[in-house]
Formats: structure tokens, C-alpha cells, sequence
């Protein structure tokens, strides 16, 4: 089946099976390997991606609902400035270690302080619940988040 | 860099942080294969025919006949089959593997292979074990080795001991969960082959290349990619689909792409040992502990892999922080057809640590002392036998250590006000990781070597040891550049491998920044001496310090080359309606010397302590009839950010004499502590005996309603 829909601000016309996730279609056809796979069940968060703007689990997502659709990557999204606010609070804080479930993580930053600029602790907390790391102990990734919302002030 | 303990940018963050970095599922070459594991779906069973459907032009299947030289992984015993031959012993256990283009029709080949199993009652507990119910697994016996030390004269003390107290613990199943699974790629380009992976140890792969092939060294090259998350899991086991992936690129003649899926993982590969722990203390009349008999068991699966190791370091920890004169300590690990068990942050450590502590909460209880006194009059002190009788050289600050964690944690306060009030407790461990390979394995087993060249003013430094999230690419730069006093991006390093890195050993066992880093930092220093030559290259080997010394067949001697010391405070409530913990805060305090790098130390110590808290209060995972019933992220619960209390943690800097600029080992140690300190805070708030970890809200309820 023949879809078209927005991918990193490009309009992107491709063939889908109807068995393929989003997941496959991102990186397999698309080469956009920073969306991995953790789990393949929507509990890890290491596929995560903006679908209009709502984080999502590209695993769960069968790849022929995204027709007319917008979907964000990592790849699209880390050319922004919003990006280098969330690098450098993660820099500062230490949030990354073995880095698989790192862009999951950055897109749950966007995701989250684009809906609340000004989040508290308890709310990164929350809103980066749908993410797993086990390298870090969350701590330092809250706290990169709680960085990068003073960096970006004014940003989102 | 001002002082070596400075936080630097991690070398590998702007990679990891943009996505760019590339895991080996995201490592594509041209006209790459993929290869799927068919595996074994019953616990023990001879394998009496396989019917396989007509494989379509393209496709192919590899088995242990594709073997060509020994279908072993060599670990220790090296029983386990690179592919089972006409037996299979765990579930999950690899019988073949079904290669080609598409994972489609891979899959439905998969799906459409028939193995005819003759059933094999199979051994599925430590008792059953025991008991020799079903025929023995390994050789002629129940168990895959068995070990006995002790100190001073137990018999004597029993005889003499006015009280006794007992106790018996048992541990559970761990998965290590690296957000990454297993993954390999393989490449063979008619001559040499080539195995880009996920993994901890590169010269294991090699190794197991090796006995497979039947290959000179020279033939063999393997190469670590970027690692999504390791723990232990990542260091005996992709020998397995390390050499699976590269015996599918000698038959298929494609490159071949091997990568589990989560399922599959949990499944099939190692886990941390169950365990099944007694301690009996004898005590005289004043109430001193005068001696100690000890007895670790452990559930080894199918295969002997590294348990043996794991056990050493089990029955070297059981003793704890404590100077008891009088121990005798024993060891069984046992054969079963469970998944294999193997390395998992902390090896063997924490299921001792538990054990120890809580019988010291314990011994504490029944005296009616507080147990935080009661353990200090025992601690470790410089000068001090260990329980192998070894001197401890190095100054101990136990006393700093635990006086800094009460005080963080307004434990005293809290311990007496929660005596009160119900459903509240307050919980504190002490303990140690022994840092580097076992004795003398250093020298005996490892022989770690390192390799610095230098061009003109770059430097470059060659190390088998891998990133695996724990700052590997950073901090021996910055131990190399420090002593070379030149700016830290003057030092190359790259991920290792083994055509130009020599073997500096395992990334395990907390050895890398003690060990390797204080080789990097001696071979630095025989480099600054000819730094004026244009190009140098020095390669710099392992010597064992002369005022050590083990022997490891009695158990005498310095069981590890240094110690890292800790201690935790947790606090907890639970609620009385649910039966759901909830905790309140973590407070850690360790001695690890001087920090290579404070934030990469802030990460390792968080990220410990929270998998400890996994491991302690929800990471249960059973095996029922030989399969784990908890395989997938749905079932088998790790900490996300919501279970994440408060975590202060400080370091007392007490350098090494050993390690380099007076670091010692601390990727471990951060896990080993938490389970003690919570099950005391819950033994507390319930008023009730915790003897099994993670422990689960039935487990509270019984408590409660005892």
C-alpha cells in the first residue's frame, strides 16, 4: 500500500506491507537507525517518535496509519535549537551512559516540555515514565531535563 | 582537567546524543543476511530426529555438523555445545540456526522445523538437585563444583558456645536487561573472518572462534560496537551468537546479522543465580560471635559457564565486613535444567551480602542491641585477616563510612522514632566488593597487557576493555593524559579491536579503571620518559603486587587484589492495606579511592542502586517446569522513573595503594548494598523477618498477619 506523510519535515511517498510497523518502515526502509528496538511491546520507550507532536511508541503503531500524518525523528529533530538546549542539559547532568534508550529520551523531553515549558521535578518524572534506562537510575536524566528547560528558556 | 577527579565531557556522548552512534542492529553491509535461533522448547530431552521442509534456494540452515572444528564454548568447564548435538538440557538451549535474505520467510522456515524430543525427567531446583531424583546433569554428580575453606577451629568454638542463631535465606533470579539485546554481525571474506558485536569481552569471542574453527588468531578479528547496556550479560554469553553469527557467514558466504529479540533474550540467556544461604553464628557467654559456620548454594543451570567464579566470589563475600576468627565456609553450585546462570553486576556478591547482613540485623535483634553497634565492633580494620586469611594492607574506613551514611540519612533519629510508629523502617548495610579477578587470576589467568603509541604529540592508546556505558573511552584518556600532562583530546582511544588491541582482559569485575587503568597509567609514565623521541610504542604487561599472595585450592590468602567499601540507608513505608513498599529515600556512602571522573562515578552509583532496588523489591522472575515465566518488559518489572525515591550519595577518598592515582574498582559494589538495607527497613516497619528477596507484597501480607 502506497503512503505519503510527513517524516522530518519531508514529504516522504513510500510502499508499506501491511504487516510492517512503523518501527521497520523507519529503519529498515528509511535507514533512520537512531529509532531502535527494545522490547518490541510499547514498555521500553526506545523506539519513541512524534506523531503530530505526541510521543509515541513506533512499535505499537502499524505503519499504514501514519498516512497524512507527521512523524519526528531524532534524525529531523537534532538539527533544531531545541535539541541543543536538551544536549546541553543532558551533558551537564550526566544523563547519558550506554545511550540505546538516549533518543527515546530526547524525544520525551520534547515531547513533554513542548506541552509544559516550564515543567517541576514531579512532572519530568512523570513524563518520562514511558522510558526505560537501566543504566542511569533516572536521576541524571531528570535532572538533564530540569537543565535544558532553564538552557531553552523561551523555547518552547 | 584540573584534578583527575574533574567531570570532562564523556568522549562518547555527542555520538550517543544525536542518534549517530551505531549499534550493531544498525549496522547494515551490503548484501547482508540475517539468521534466526531455533532453540530447544523443553527443559531435557534427547533430540531423536529433526525434520526440516525443503529450504527454498538461498536460505540455509547451520547446525553443529557446520561446526568444523569443537562444538564448545570454552568457559571454565567448556561443556556447553556451540549447537546441541542429540541432547538439549535448558529452554532456549540452540539447536540450529535458519539463515538468509528475508526475515519473513526465515521465520516460516522456523516455524515449519519439526524436532521429534525424547523426554528426560529433568532437574528443575537446588532440592531436586540435591535429592539426585532425576539422572545427573554434569559428569557424575549433582553439582558443577563444590568448595570448602575455612579459619581458626570451628569445632572447638561450637563445643565451646553458650548460643547459637541460625538463619536461611534464599535469593531469586535476576535479568540483567540492557536495553540492547544480544547482537552480532559476522563477516567472511574467504580468509578471515570478522564479528562486529554487542559485548563485554572481545577475546572470549576469540577464543570461542578459535575451538570452533580451528583458526590461527590471525584469521580471527572481532570488534565491539557500540553497547546498548551489558551488566554481566554481555560477558560469557555472545561467545554464543558471536560464533552462531560467524559460522553463518562461512556457509552462506553474506555477511549475517544475528539480533535477539527481547523475548528470546530473557529466555535464553544468563541470569543472575539463585541462591539458598544458611549461617549459623556461635556465640559465648558475653554475647561475642566467636564463630561462623556458612553454607551457599546456588542454581547453576544447565551449564557450568561462569558459575564456578561466581560461587568463589559468593563464599569470599559471605563472611562481610566482619572479623570473626573462627569460619567455616562451604560452596555447592548445582546442575539443574534451568536457563544457565552467570555474570550479573555484583557476581555472586549480592546474594552473600544479603545473607550476612540480615543475619547481623538478626543477631542484633535477639541480643536486643542495635545493629549498626553490634556490626562495628566487628568491622575490618587495616592490619586485619580477611576470612581467607589474607592481610588487608590498605587503611579501612568503615567507621567513616558508616558514621557519614547515619548522619546523611538521620538514621539514629528515624531507627528510634520508627520503633513507634507502625509500618515505618529504616534500614542500614555494610559491605565490600572485591575489586579484579580472584587471587592471583590476574597474573595466573588474565596476563592484561596494554599498548600506547605515540606520533609526534597524539597519543593513542590500544585496550581490549569496552564501553558499555560506564565511561570506558573517557576515563583511561583522561588517567593517560594526566600523567602525560598533555589536553585530554590529545589521546585517541576508539572502540576495541582485536587486530590492534591487545588483550587487557574482560570488562568485568570491576577491574578496568583499577587494573587496566593502572597499567595504562605505568606504561604513561615509561612513555613520558621518551617523549621527545617522534614515534614511540610501548606495550606495558600485568605484574602481581609481591606483598600479595593466594592459594587457590585452599582458599588461603588475599582473595582479591583490592576492596571497594560501601554502606546504605534505606527508608522505607509500607502500606498496610496493599502491602506495597514504598521508599522514602537511599543513602550511600563508598570508599572507591579517588574518582577517576565524579559525574561518571555519580552514574555508576545511581544506576547500581537502582538496579539494586530492582533486584530487591521488583524484579521477580521464576522458573516454572524449567521456563522463566517472566519474559518480556510486561511481565518481568525493572524500575522506571516513577519507583525512583531520592538517592544521596557521598564518597569518603581513602586512595588505593593499587590503583591508579589511588582509584579503585566501582562498577559493582553500588548494587550490592541496597537489598540488605531495604529488607532491614521493611523487617522494621513490619515487625516481622524478610529472609527472601525481592521481596513481594504477599510476602509482606504473610508478615504481617503471622
Amino acid at each position: 500500500m502506497r503512503i505519503d506523510f510527513k517524516l522530518n519535515n519531508q514529504v516522504v511517498s513510500i510502499d508499506v506491507e501491511h504487516s510492517k510497523r512503523l518501527l521497520d518502515v523507519l529503519r529498515d526502509d528509511l535507514n533512520l537507525t537512531s529509532v531502535k528496538e527494545g522490547c518490541a511491546e510499547g514498555e521500553c520507550g526506545a523506539c519513541s517518535v512524534l506523531f503530530n507532536g505526541m510521543l509515541v511508541n513506533s512499535c505499537l503503531i502499524p505503519a499504514v496509519n501514519i498516512s497524512g500524518c507527521e512523524i519526528v525523528t531524532l534524525e529531523g529533530y537534532r538539527g533544531t535549537k531545541r535539541f541543543e538546549a536538551i544536549k546541553q542539559g543532558f551533558e551537564q547532568c550526566g544523563s547519558v551512559q550506554c545511550g540505546f534508550c538516549t533518543p527515546g529520551f530526547v524525544l520525551a523531553a520534547e515531547a513533554l516540555l513542548s506541552s509544559n515549558p516550564n515543567p517541576s521535578k514531579d512532572e519530568v518524572i512523570k513524563g518520562i515514565e514511558g522510558n526505560l534506562c537501566r543504566c542511569t537510575g533516572y536521576q541524571m536524566i531528570v535532572d538533564g531535563i530540569l537543565a535544558a528547560k532553564e538552557v531553552g528558556k523561551g523555547l518552547w | 582537567m584540573k584534578a583527575i577527579s574533574d567531570s570532562i565531557k564523556r568522549f562518547d556522548f555527542d555520538d550517543k546524543i544525536q542518534g549517530k552512534a551505531i549499534y550493531t542492529s544498525d549496522y547494515h553491509l551490503e548484501c547482508m543476511f540475517y539468521a534466526k535461533t531455533l532453540r530447544s522448547t523443553v527443559p531435557r530431552a534427547k533430540i531423536k530426529n529433526i525434520i526440516t521442509p525443503e529450504i527454498p534456494q538461498g536460505y540455509f540452515i547451520v547446525d553443529h555438523r557446520d561446526v568444523p572444528a569443537q562444538n564448545y564454548i570454552p568457559v571454565v568447564f567448556d561443556d556447553q555445545p556451540i549447537f546441541a548435538v542429540d541432547e538439549v538440557n535448558y529452554i532456549g538451549q540452540p539447536i540450529l540456526l535458519v539463515v538468509g535474505e528475508k526475515k519473513e520467510i526465515i521465520q516460516k522456515i522456523i516455524n515449519s522445523i519439526h524436532i521429534d524430543y525424547e523426554i528426560i525427567e529433568p532437574v528443575l531446583s537446588i532440592e531436586e538437585a540435591e535429592q539426585a531424583k532425576a539422572p545427573y546433569i554434569f559428569k557424575n554428580q549433582p553439582y558443577f563444583v563444590k568448595y570448602e575453606y575455612s579459619k581458626g577451629d570451628l569445632d572447638k568454638c561450637i563445643k565451646k558456645a553458650k548460643k547459637v542463631i541460625s538463619d536461611e535465606f534464599r535469593t531469586g533470579y535476576q535479568e540483567q536487561a540492557y536495553l540492547e539485546t544480544q547482537s552480532m554481525v559476522a563477516k567472511y571474506d574467504g580468509h578471515t573472518i570478522s564479528v562486529y558485536g554487542s559485548m563485554q569481552c572481545p577475546y572470549y569471542i576469540v577464543e570461542a572462534l578459535k575451538v570452533a574453527l580451528g583458526w590461527e588468531e590471525d584469521r580471527i578479528r572481532v570488534v565491539q560496537m557500540p553497547t546498548g547496556g551489558a551488566f554481566g550479560g554481555k560477558e560469557d554469553y555472545p561467545s554464543i551468537p558471536g560464533v552462531h553469527a560467524a559460522l553463518a557467514s562461512i556457509k552462506s558466504k553474506h555477511p549475517v546479522q544475528l539480533v535477539f529479540e527481547r523475548q528470546e533474550d530473557i529466555q535464553c540467556t544468563t541470569k543472575r543465580h539463585p541462591s539458598l544461604i544458611t549461617i549459623e553464628s556461635y556465640l559465648d557467654e558475653n554475647g561475642t560471635i566467636i564463630a561462623r559456620d556458612m553454607y551457599v548454594k546456588l542454581d547453576g543451570g544447565a551449564y557450568a559457564g561462569l558459575s564456578s567464579v561466581v560461587l568463589q566470589r559468593s563464599i569470599l563475600s559471605i563472611g562481610g565486613v566482619y572479623d570473626i576468627e573462627n569460619l567455616r565456609v562451604r560452596g555447592t553450585v548445582y546442575a539443574t535444567n534451568n536457563v544457565v546462570t552467570g555474570a550479573f553486576r555484583g557476581f555472586g556478591g549480592p546474594q552473600a551480602f544479603f545473607a550476612i547482613e540480615m543475619h547481623m540485623e538478626n543477631i542484633a535483634n535477639q541480643l536486643n542491641l542495635d545493629s549498626v553497634e553490634l556490626k562495628r565492633k566487628y568491622f575490618f580494620k587495616q592490619g586485619d585477616l580477611s576470612s581467607t586469611s589474607g592481610e588487608f594492607f590498605d587503611p579501612i574506613v568503615l567507621n567513616v563510612i558508616t558514621d557519614k551514611v547515619l548522619k546523611m540519612s538521620d538514621y539514629r533519629n528515624k531507627r528510634t522514632h520508627n520503633d513507634a510508629s507502625k509500618f515505618k523502617g529504616v534500614g542500614c548495610s555494610v559491605f565490600f566488593h572485591g575489586c579484579g579477578f580472584t587471587g592471583a587470576g590476574e597474573s595466573d589467568l588474565i596476563k592484561p597487557s596494554v599498548r600506547l603509541k605515540k606520533v609526534k604529540e597524539e597519543v593513542e592508546l590500544f585496550i581490549s576493555s569496552t564501553e558499555i556505558g560506564q565511561g570506558t573511552l573517557t576515563t583511561m584518556r583522561k588517567i593517560v593524559a594526566k600523567v602525560l600532562d598533555i589536553p585530554v583530546a590529545q589521546v585517541a582511544h576508539h572502540y576495541p579491536d582485536t587486530l590492534e588491541c591487545p588483550d587487557s582482559g574482560p570488562t568485568v569485575a570491576s577491574r578496568t579503571t583499577l587494573i587496566v587503568g593502572r597499567l595504562l597509567q605505568d606504561c604513561a609514565l615509561k612513555l613520558k620518559k621518551r617523549w621527545d623521541e617522534e614515534s614511540v610504542e610501548i606495550i606495558h604487561h600485568y605484574q602481581y603486587p609481591s606483598h600479595l599472595s593466594w592459594d587457590s585450592k585452599t582458599f588461603q590468602g588475599n582473595a582479591y587484589p583490592d576492596y571497594s567499601w560501601g554502606a546504605n540507608v534505606v527508608e522505607v513505608e509500607v502500606d498496610p492495606d496493599t502491602y506495597q513498599v514504598d521508599v522514602k529515600g537511599i543513602w550511600a556512602v563508598f570508599d572507591i579511592g579517588t574518582p577517576i571522573d565524579r559525574k561518571i562515578v555519580q552514574g555508576q552509583i545511581e544506576g547500581g542502586i537502582v538496579q539494586g532496588l530492582g533486584y530487591s523489591l521488583m524484579e521477580v522472575l521464576e522458573s516454572r517446569n524449567g521456563k522463566l515465566s517472566q519474559d518480556t518488559f510486561t511481565t518481568y518489572i525493572i524500575p522506571s522513573s516513577l519507583d525512583i525515591p531520592p538517592i544521596m550519595s557521598e564518597l569518603v577518598e581513602n586512595p588505593s595503594t593499587i590503583g591508579p592515582f589511588g582509584a579503585r574498582g566501582l562498577g559493582e559494589m553500588p548494587l550490592v548494598g541496597v537489598a540488605p538495607a531495604l529488607a532491614s527497613a521493611i523487617q522494621q516497619a513490619i515487625k516481622c523477618k524478610i529472609t527472601k528477596i525481592p521481596v513481594i507484597p504477599e510476602d509482606i501480607l504473610r508478615g504481617i498477619h503471622k
